[in-house]
């Protein structure tokens, strides 16, 4: 089991046939897999494997470069404390010190619990609202010790609903309407010149 | 509407009273759903384009001078030109993958205004015959992914993207993709690379210039978001409606984001070229000063990759030539601000360290290079610097960037600015960025670094070492 799920495949499937080449959907898969599980399995590897016409090495090559794709099981709750310059200047120094002391943890570690995972990350785009802070990749904001300890205990107690198990990224997926898609095809099959554009010539003959 | 404030569901920006080219929207909550869009001219410049041929919309673009606003600031309009005749099909990659330390505006306009995004991919598309749109976002941006995936299955069944846009002969597809944490994939041919299914290592250019060698050996453009966010308002208004904002070489308006120790940190609309860095960090309508009791030490004008700035540069507009020809860059609009109260060396180092953590593997001086910087570095704040050290990290960032690197002019000791751009033996500017925060440094505060070594030194003389003999 983490093969894909029978509803997981005809979604990659349906990611699949948004590209022109089956490769592409390599990340989009290995995101599927990392949603369905927590993390990427060996099996799922395989599984994207063939869904995309590549090897199993080559899907491992192309998700171990992303530090997204955790090949091991993490938290459930991936807490990445941002450190890079803006953050670092506004305090994430000792935010990381009293995250460490809080999960009982240092930075790359996992709670006994299996609930959380520490991270220390690079610039997270919201450097004027430092320091930041992503959990599964939802922001905290201006984050003091005291809203972290609030954090943790409100993922304990399981009120910080707008934060789903890590995995989960978009909560929206993207779906085109059999009726309205243009028609995505591979480059060699689609070597005709968009047919708007004759009204360019159009235009120069009037 | 609240003027001169932060918006509670726009984290960052701040509404001020200038002018509101690709923001207009932030203020209204609700800015990101189709029918907001559409209730406040949403889709009214996709319309406009289609009622023109597509050549002329790329002229209207040319002419607007519009500069791509993802770091190197490429005029849209000439890059467009690039294409060759005859290469079917062409693509559009639209770059999403915001990643530079202090840069932050492609995720508001992502989360905040999706349509104005899409509505500008697709005047892209419209002008260039392009095949097929990607708009690539960065993994970690899980609402901006959310609102966007949202906007284009509501764009799609209302008919303004895909099969016969509009009713006209238009047709093009846009395909949501995200990444997964790479900062090298914001480059370019790093982000093809990345949207084939590979590990995101830049390409050689030349030959792999997008425009002629691109996605699945295509030519491609690729174009960043806010880029893209003002082709909407360009179409509706005009190429010479546009160029009365900025300046003759710099029109429109870009998006800032200055944080660091300013009293009020924000992602600020602005004129460019007109504004400078002094009215932005002091200004009432912007920053409102350095933080309270505090003075400005240094700045860093354009994201991490970009060398300081000092006091002496605060006059300098927000415009890519002077900023260029000061010595550093203004990138992507983030712009970092440090006090007195700033460690250099350790600032340095936090930003070495994050090219050495992203440096995708691929050249030698980068891969190597900054991996030393960084070891260099930590020693010298950790107190176990050597005397040696400050010249050998100069050497090692010789090696990344040879010959004079851009720094700013430090007129105190007589020393002129070094124009940017950087010389570089790599194939991408990612290891010569590493040296920019480096040389900024040690050019102005050489005594931060002998401090540290020395204090070092009198350390192991009074513990009795002989090894400061050596």
């Amino acid at each position: 089991m983490s093969r894909f799920s029978l509803d997981n495949e005809s979604i990659a499937r349906e990611i699949i046939s948004r590209y022109p080449r089956p490769k592409s959907a390599l990340i989009p898969l290995l995101h599927l897999a990392q949603e369905q599980d927590g993390w990427v399995t060996i099996d799922a590897m395989r599984h994207i494997a063939e869904l995309t016409g590549t090897t199993p090495a080559e899907v491992m090559g192309t998700g171990s470069f992303y530090e997204m794709f955790k090949f091991h099981p993490v938290g459930r709750y991936v807490i990445n404390i941002c450190s890079n310059i803006t953050c670092q200047l506004m305090g994430a120094e000792s935010l990381l010190e009293h995250a460490e002391a809080k999960l009982g943890v240092k930075v790359g570690g996992t709670t006994a619990d299996g609930l959380f995972t520490l991270e220390d990350v690079e610039c997270i785009a919201a450097c004027t609202e430092a320091p930041a802070l992503q959990v599964n990749y939802r922001y905290r904001l201006r984050v003091t010790a005291e809203d972290f300890d609030q954090l943790v205990d409100d993922i304990r107690s399981g009120t910080a609903r707008d934060i789903p198990e890590h995995g989960t990224l978009s909560l929206v997926r993207q779906s085109i309407p059999a009726d309205r898609g243009a028609g995505i095809v591979p480059p060699e099959q689609a070597r005709e010149v968009s047919v708007w554009m004759a009204r360019n010539d159009a235009a120069e003959q009037n | 509407m609240p003027t001169h404030a932060y918006v509670p569901h726009a984290p960052g920006y701040v509404d001020n009273d200038g002018p509101k080219i690709i923001t207009k929207r932030f203020p209204l909550e609700d800015s990101y759903t189709l029918e907001r869009s559409e209730a406040t001219g949403g889709y009214a410049g996709l319309r406009a384009a289609l009622d023109r041929t597509p050549a002329e919309v790329h002229t209207e673009v040319r002419d607007a001078t519009l500069l791509g606003r993802g770091g190197a600031g490429f005029p849209a309009g000439i890059k467009w030109g690039f294409l060759p005749p005859g290469k079917f099909p062409y693509y559009l990659v639209v770059n999403g993958d915001e990643s530079e330390p202090g840069t932050y505006k492609d995720r508001l306009l992502m989360e905040r205004d999706p349509h104005q995004v899409i509505e500008g991919c697709l005047i892209t598309c419209y002008a260039l015959g392009l095949a097929q749109c990607f708009l690539y976002v960065r993994g970690e941006m899980a609402l901006a992914q959310e609102r966007i995936a949202r906007a284009l299955n509501d764009a799609y069944a209302a008919g303004y993207v895909g099969r016969n846009i509009l009713g006209t002969d238009f047709s093009v597809d846009i395909t949501l993709s995200w990444g997964a944490g790479a900062y090298i994939v914001g480059e370019e041919t790093a982000l093809i690379e990345s949207l084939e299914g590979n590990r995101g290592m830049p390409r050689l250019k030349p030959p792999f210039f997008p425009a002629a060698i691109g996605l699945y050996g295509q030519p491609t453009i690729v174009n960043n978001i806010e880029t893209m966010s003002n082709l909407p308002w360009l179409m509706t208004n005009g190429a010479e409606q546009y160029k009365t904002y900025g300046s003759e070489t710099s029109p429109g308006t870009r998006l800032f984001a200055v944080s660091g120790h300013v009293r009020r940190p924000g992602v600020y609309e602005v004129e460019q070229g007109v504004t400078t860095f002094r009215e932005l960090f002091y200004g009432d309508n912007f920053c409102q000063g350095i933080r309270e009791g505090h003075e400005l030490k240094m700045f860093i004008p354009g994201g991490g990759s970009a060398p300081w700035f000092f006091p002496e540069q605060l006059d300098f507009p927000l415009e890519a030539r002077p900023v260029g020809a000061g010595g550093s860059m203004l990138g992507s609009g983030a712009i970092v601000v440090m006090d007195e109260t700033t460690d250099a060396v350790k600032a340095a180092l936090r930003l070495v360290r994050f090219y050495a953590r992203e440096s995708c593997g691929k050249c030698t001086p980068c891969r190597e290079g900054t991996t030393w910087e960084e070891r260099i570095l930590q020693r010298i704040v950790d107190g176990e610097g050597r005397p040696s050290d400050i010249d050998l990290l100069l050497d090692v960032a010789d090696n990344i960037s040879p010959g004079p690197y851009p720094v700013a002019a430090h007129p105190d000791a007589g020393l002129d600015a070094i124009p940017f751009p950087p010389r570089q033996t790599t194939i991408c500017p990612l290891g010569p960025s590493s040296v920019a925060p480096i040389t900024s440094t040690i050019r102005r505060f050489r005594h931060e670094y002998e401090a540290k070594i020395t204090r070092r030194n009198s350390i192991a003389v009074s513990a009795g070492s002989v090894e400061v003999a050596s």
